[in-house]
């Protein structure tokens, strides 16, 4: 389904930010599974995701997803495969058109977009319906512009736009951490709904041990911009928030080790 | 009577300007200076095509169209080279001037003989009404005059109404989108440098549309006449947006229409109270300032009253 083969990524290459985001990162996940992915600030799980999505080009590697060979497409032509929930609530709506326009527009995701009427009555009605499962109350807002609304229900809408087709992979970046721990719960029941009833393959970030443990059949955790763990089957379904606490706790007790011999080196040396 | 009827004749031709200036401005946030010469170029390409007695309506088509050509340039500058938006405007507009000389070889092209769309609404005018003058709720209009008003709005009400449609459809949808959160409308499927270069296509086309009428109603065109125009459109669409008071798409544009209506009689009116012509593009450049700075200034005042309270 999606295969990511040996991907690299260098940020500022040759200068003094030189930053090694990815550094040959392979994994496959296979049709219909869900695919949690922690680890620390900068450890690289962000720019994963969006070497998935595309946001920028590769420096090594290749991207799969259905068949298709990715690696060059621009990121709006991934769209037509994929669908994204930013961690911005800001990022996935268009404030200042209404809640039925951004809705028209995830409606026809990766199609062509040509001079057919944006709302025409019957996705009106399909719009009324699919907002109402949200329980938001919103389906009679949907002239009301999305600027006006809750960092919760942009995110629910959000949701709702990248799965109203079907995406061959769902992208999901941190999308909880900007909301306040009520919407963040609601946000996440739906997130579970939709996943499971359309049986999407879907790749989450998350800084949450709780979502970690809780949410999907599959957990990687990252480091320094290799994948640390891979954790399936029985014994992700075994473990715990301290486990994987444990697990980010060797591996600051390694780093903490290398910091004050880096220091005794620098200061010999420099 | 007469000063008036003018002066609307010519708000409702930089109309299109002001609506172009909002499809670039407002839609995009892009400032887009390539509206000074592009103005020009579609005066220059009608007034040439003219000259070679081609029909009025292909000659205006074809300024319309060498407008969208100026755009599309700014587009491609702005998202295929990555050159800033400003610096992409000012460097097609800089072109633009070699291009309008060279298009009607000399730096002013007289069309006094020519038959243009204004000739043509003035015959089809003295058609319906007969020759001689039109009355107008009493008052004796010249039939020229009464003509380009009308041919004027006709072209104004027809534009926005398109363009009202357009923002409706799908593409449209998706274009305003793509000023609003680029990221947004990427990630579901939209080309944001396509509809970039194509939006700014459409924005200059009108613009030039506006120089088009404009030299065919002044019945010259001018190497000149675009200098500061971006700037003018601004104000027309600021005025409007003030006027209307609201951000829903279909009032903004009838908002600018208006806006530029009013401003041009407002000037027509100080002009003719005393005002120096050569004033009138500082005034028009320190109230497109007052008119960005003030209403921001008046919130903060405001909040900053409110806490003190």
């Amino acid at each position: 389904m999606l295969e990511v083969s040996a991907i690299g990524k260098t940020f500022h290459a040759g200068t003094p930010n030189e930053v090694s985001a990815l550094r040959d990162v392979s994994f496959n996940l296979s049709e219909g599974s869900f695919l949690i992915i922690i680890g620390t600030n900068g450890s690289g799980k962000s720019t994963l995701l969006n070497a998935v999505a595309g946001t920028f080009p590769l420096d090594r590697g290749s991207v799969t997803l259905s068949g298709h060979d990715i690696t060059k497409w621009p990121e709006h032509r991934r769209a037509k495969l994929i669908g994204r929930v930013f961690q911005n609530p800001y990022s996935g709506t268009a404030p200042n058109m209404t809640i039925a326009e951004n809705l028209s527009m995830a409606a026809r995701r990766g199609l062509r977009r040509g001079l057919a009427w944006a709302i025409p009555r019957a996705l009106r009605s399909e719009l009324r319906d699919r907002v109402r499962t949200l329980n938001m109350g919103l389906e009679d807002r949907l002239d009301n512009d999305i600027g006006t609304l809750s960092g919760g229900q942009r995110q629910a809408l959000t949701l709702l736009m990248a799965s109203w087709l079907k995406p061959d992979l769902l992208l999901l970046d941190e999308h909880t951490a900007a909301l306040d721990p009520k919407s963040a719960d609601q946000v996440i029941r739906l997130t579970n709904e939709i996943i499971k009833r359309d049986k999407l393959t879907t790749l989450m970030v998350t800084h949450s041990m709780q979502q970690a443990v809780r949410l999907g059949d599959r957990l990687i955790m990252m480091n320094r911009g290799s994948i640390l763990h891979d954790i399936q089957g029985a014994e992700k379904a075994r473990a715990r928030p301290e486990d994987l606490l444990q697990r980010f706790e060797d591996v600051r007790r390694r780093e903490q080790l290398d910091a004050p011999v880096a220091e005794m080196l620098r200061k010999a040396y420099v | 009577m007469t000063l008036l009827l003018g002066a609307s004749t010519v708000g409702l031709i930089l109309a299109l300007l002001a609506l172009g200036v909002y499809l670039s401005f407002r839609i995009f946030n892009f400032p887009d200076i390539t509206a000074d010469g592009s103005i020009t170029l579609g005066a220059a390409v009608t007034a040439s095509l003219l000259v070679m007695n081609w029909p009025p309506a292909l000659a205006t088509l074809a300024g319309f169209f060498a407008g969208a050509l100026a755009g599309a340039a700014t587009g491609l500058l702005n998202a295929k080279f990555r050159i800033n938006g400003l610096l992409s405007g000012i460097l097609v507009m800089t072109a633009l001037y070699s291009i309008n000389l060279h298009v009607m070889g000399k730096s002013n092209l007289p069309l006094l003989e020519e038959t243009t769309l204004v000739t043509q609404s003035e015959s089809f005018f003295g058609m319906l009404f007969g020759p001689g003058d039109v009355q107008v709720f009493g008052w004796e209009v010249d039939q020229r005059d009464a003509a380009a008003l009308c041919l004027a709005a006709a072209m104004v009400a027809g534009v926005g109404m398109i363009l009202y449609l357009f923002f409706r459809t799908e593409f449209g949808t998706a274009m305003r989108a793509a000023g609003d959160n680029p990221q947004m409308i990427r990630a579901l499927g939209g080309s944001v440098d396509f509809i970039l270069i194509f939006g700014l296509a459409v924005s200059n086309g009108l613009i030039a549309l506006s120089g088009s009428l404009l030299a065919q109603y002044q019945g010259f065109a001018d190497v000149q006449m675009g200098i500061g125009m971006v700037v003018w459109g601004l104000a027309s669409v600021i005025i409007g947006e003030a006027l209307v008071g609201s951000k829903s798409t279909g009032i903004v544009i009838t908002g600018a229409i208006m806006g530029s209506l009013l401003f041009r009689l407002i000037v027509a009116i100080a002009l003719r109270w005393g005002l120096d012509p050569n004033d009138l593009k500082l005034i028009t450049a320190v109230f497109v300032f007052l008119a960005l700075v003030v209403p921001g200034a008046l919130t903060a005042l405001r909040s900053r009253a409110g806490r003190a309270r």
